[in-house]
């Protein structure tokens, strides 16, 4: 056990990924001498050669396409798209190729590739470098989406992508990259399970990633006023754990969704339609969502604004308790029933 | 002399517009200083050889057109011109090497001895997997245009990290140049020397743009803004083909990197059966290419040399009989699976969402009158 940067747990588990298995290749835009531009791989090509830590053209389909030839020579490529919003020139290979292969050979041809992507907001960045574009993602058949809220869920679940012989998306929250956490190398996670971070009785609220730090502090603000907050860490976007946010929202009656991603066609909106689906009968409320508004992400000054925030996630619980709220609010101007 | 290379690029330009090759259309023999090096173990029998080849690819693919017109397959995009271009390519390479190729390279995974039965299943739409890649290494083939540029480079990087010799190439058409994909699969090549070979086929057309549409100037010149030696071929001249290709092998297993070879060629048939190119090409520049052809020079080459074409064109009917036997037989023995079987090989490690989806999918089947089982 021990304390590190969330970037240094993912340094670390590419490095030990590289050193149990030769197969393991590196690949990506200045993740060689650089360390990256977040130093994520800093030290990793001195350490392991150019060969297997590869500084690739400026290419992201090029990475991707060129990863998925590695994988028909019995290579477990790990490649980086420099930022969120750099990955689609990359979307035709990820969505066509890697997320396919599997299927299209009847399960002949796998492709255990890891696609890491710094992703969200909250570093005052320029334009593309702040996106969430998990659902894009979730919504392809063949892939599977994970993120991780903490160091050692960095580090375990990136392990775990790793070894998977599925195509695997991990979004690291690039705002978190410098949070620390106690990390135990022994600890293996799953790419498919959610986790209860504290338990509640009055509302389920249920995020990933960079948001998990907020439902943490919403729950802490809920409780002044007697209100319990279960906080669920979803951890995988694609499978979703339905059954643990089932088990829970059975118990509160009361679901709130957030993510920094926009609402429409959002991870959200599938969280709520299968719950409503499996648990409906237990529901003493609408489900409720808080993400992005649904614009194309906006000038950083504002995306305090844009982006769940304390009061927009405690809004959203406001709502689910029928206690007085925005929506309420806004009701009476002409534009009516804004979301949150 | 034709291989560009971007030092001497102007020089070359002009001799672009003249095809390497060794067998003209007429079936005489000629030297050339590039490809006759590569020549020396071909005599009568190895041509006769290729010759048979030939013939076994252009049975198959007439066979597949002829059934998808009496409407037992359901699309086929035939090769028919381009057998000399494919099967030259195809035996420079040695087993182990892959071929990374798009939907018309039926030469491929032919010659590798794919089970014809389940590949025209493919064709009848019942399955996505033609073959098994790993068993031919003939990787899946491609319908986006170009992808498989990128997947032949990673490949060659892996072999070249793996210190082994091994080839991939990676078959595309001109349309395919002007992809993003194959110019980044030419800068990842180039940038680390991968021993890859890009067989483009400068067919004519991509479906009914000319390639002229595509580039204004040879597409070999492309290769040159890569820095990788670029050969243009006559791409009907069988031994032009196998000599080219093995260049583009020998630099590769010498650590040489890429080679770009462009085979001048022809798509003598539609784009797939539900094309017409009569309304966008001229039947008299069919009737050209058929003085062109990629089967007739080597009868007249070898008729000259007082070999029995008649004997030879004998053999080869009965192997392609044989072979268009097996793939009608297949194709018509090959069974619709039930529906049950769409939600396979989603995953390698499964999904609880397929599952449930596939159970529920099969109890409303069972709950339908009579229990129908599709």
């Amino acid at each position: 056990m021990t304390e590190m940067q969330f970037g240094k747990a993912i340094n670390l588990a590419l490095a030990d990924a590289l050193d149990a298995d030769d197969n393991v290749v590196l690949m990506g835009e200045d993740i060689g001498q650089l360390g990256g531009v977040f130093r994520v791989t800093d030290g990793l090509q001195d350490r392991f050669g150019e060969d297997r830590v590869m500084d690739s053209p400026l290419a992201e389909s090029g990475i991707v396409g060129t990863a998925v030839g590695m994988t028909f020579a019995g290579m477990r490529p790990v490649v980086e798209i420099q930022f969120d919003g750099f990955i689609y020139p990359a979307f035709d290979q990820i969505v066509t190729q890697v997320a396919k292969l599997h299927y299209r050979t009847q399960g002949t041809h796998r492709v255990p590739m890891t696609i890491r992507v710094p992703y969200g907001g909250h570093i005052g960045s320029v334009e593309h470098h702040s996106e969430s574009p998990e659902a894009y993602f979730a919504h392809t058949a063949g892939l599977k989406v994970v993120t991780a809220s903490s160091p050692q869920e960095a580090y375990s679940t990136l392990r775990a992508a790793i070894e998977s012989d599925d195509p695997v998306l991990f979004f690291e929250p690039k705002a978190k990259y410098w949070s620390k956490g106690e990390v135990d190398t022994s600890i293996q996670r799953d790419l498919h399970s959610a986790v209860v971070l504290q338990e509640g009785r009055d509302v389920t609220l249920a995020t990933y990633g960079p948001t998990i730090e907020l439902a943490m502090k919403a729950a802490v603000a809920a409780s002044d006023e007697g209100i319990e907050i279960e906080v669920i860490d979803l951890r995988s976007i694609s499978p979703l754990d339905v059954p643990t946010v089932a088990k829970s929202v059975e118990k509160t009656g009361r679901l709130v969704v957030a993510h920094e991603s926009q609402l429409e066609c959002g991870i959200g909106a599938e969280l709520v339609s299968s719950i409503v689906e499996t648990s409906f009968g237990y529901l003493e409320a609408a489900p409720e969502r808080v993400g992005g508004y649904d614009l194309p992400y906006p000038p950083a000054q504002w995306e305090g604004q844009f982006l769940p925030s304390l009061d927009r996630v405690l809004d959203a619980v406001d709502r689910t308790l029928g206690r007085r709220n925005s929506r309420d609010a806004s009701a009476g101007t002409k534009q009516g029933g804004a979301a949150a | 002399m034709s291989i560009i290379d971007s030092t001497t690029r102007t020089a070359q330009i002009d001799g672009l517009h003249d095809p390497l090759s060794v067998l003209s259309p007429e079936g005489t023999r000629h030297s050339n200083d590039v490809l006759d090096p590569y020549l020396a173990d071909v005599g009568d029998q190895e041509l006769s050889d290729l010759y048979v080849d030939m013939t076994i690819v252009r049975r198959f693919d007439q066979e597949a057109f002829a059934m998808t017109r009496q409407g037992e397959l359901a699309l086929w995009p035939p090769l028919l011109g381009q057998e000399a271009a494919q099967v030259g390519a195809v035996r420079a390479l040695r087993d182990s090497d892959w071929v990374f190729g798009s939907y018309r390279e039926h030469t491929a995974p032919l010659l590798r001895g794919a089970d014809l039965a389940q590949w025209m299943r493919v064709w009848k739409t019942q399955t996505y997997a033609g073959w098994q890649p790993h068993e031919l290494h003939v990787a899946p083939s491609q319908i986006i245009i170009g992808s498989q540029a990128l997947h032949a480079t990673g490949y060659a990087m892996a072999a070249k990290m793996r210190g082994n010799d091994d080839v991939a190439m990676a078959c595309f058409g001109d349309g395919a140049t002007s992809q993003g994909d194959v110019n980044e699969a030419l800068v990842f090549s180039s940038t680390y020397s991968a021993p890859t070979i890009f067989l483009c086929q400068n067919n004519g057309y991509a479906i009914s743009e000319p390639v002229e549409v595509q580039a204004k100037y040879p597409l070999a010149q492309r290769a040159a803004g890569f820095n990788i030696p670029a050969l243009r071929v006559d791409g009907n001249d069988i031994l032009a083909m196998l000599a080219a290709t093995r260049v583009a092998t020998e630099r590769a297993r010498a650590g040489d990197g890429p080679t770009f070879i462009e085979a001048i060629t022809y798509r003598m048939g539609p784009h797939t059966t539900t094309d017409d190119p009569k309304r966008y090409r001229r039947e008299r520049e069919v009737e050209d290419w058929k003085e062109r052809d990629p089967l007739l020079r080597v009868e007249r080459y070898l008729e000259s040399r007082g070999s029995s074409v008649e004997g030879l064109r004998e053999e080869a009917k009965v192997q392609s009989d044989r072979v268009a036997k097996d793939m009608r037989a297949g194709a018509r023995a090959a069974q619709a699976s039930p529906s049950d079987a769409m939600f396979e090989h989603v995953y390698a490690s499964g999904s609880d969402r397929v599952t449930q989806q596939r159970k529920q999918h099969a109890a409303l089947l069972g709950s339908l009158k009579g229990g129908a089982a599709a």
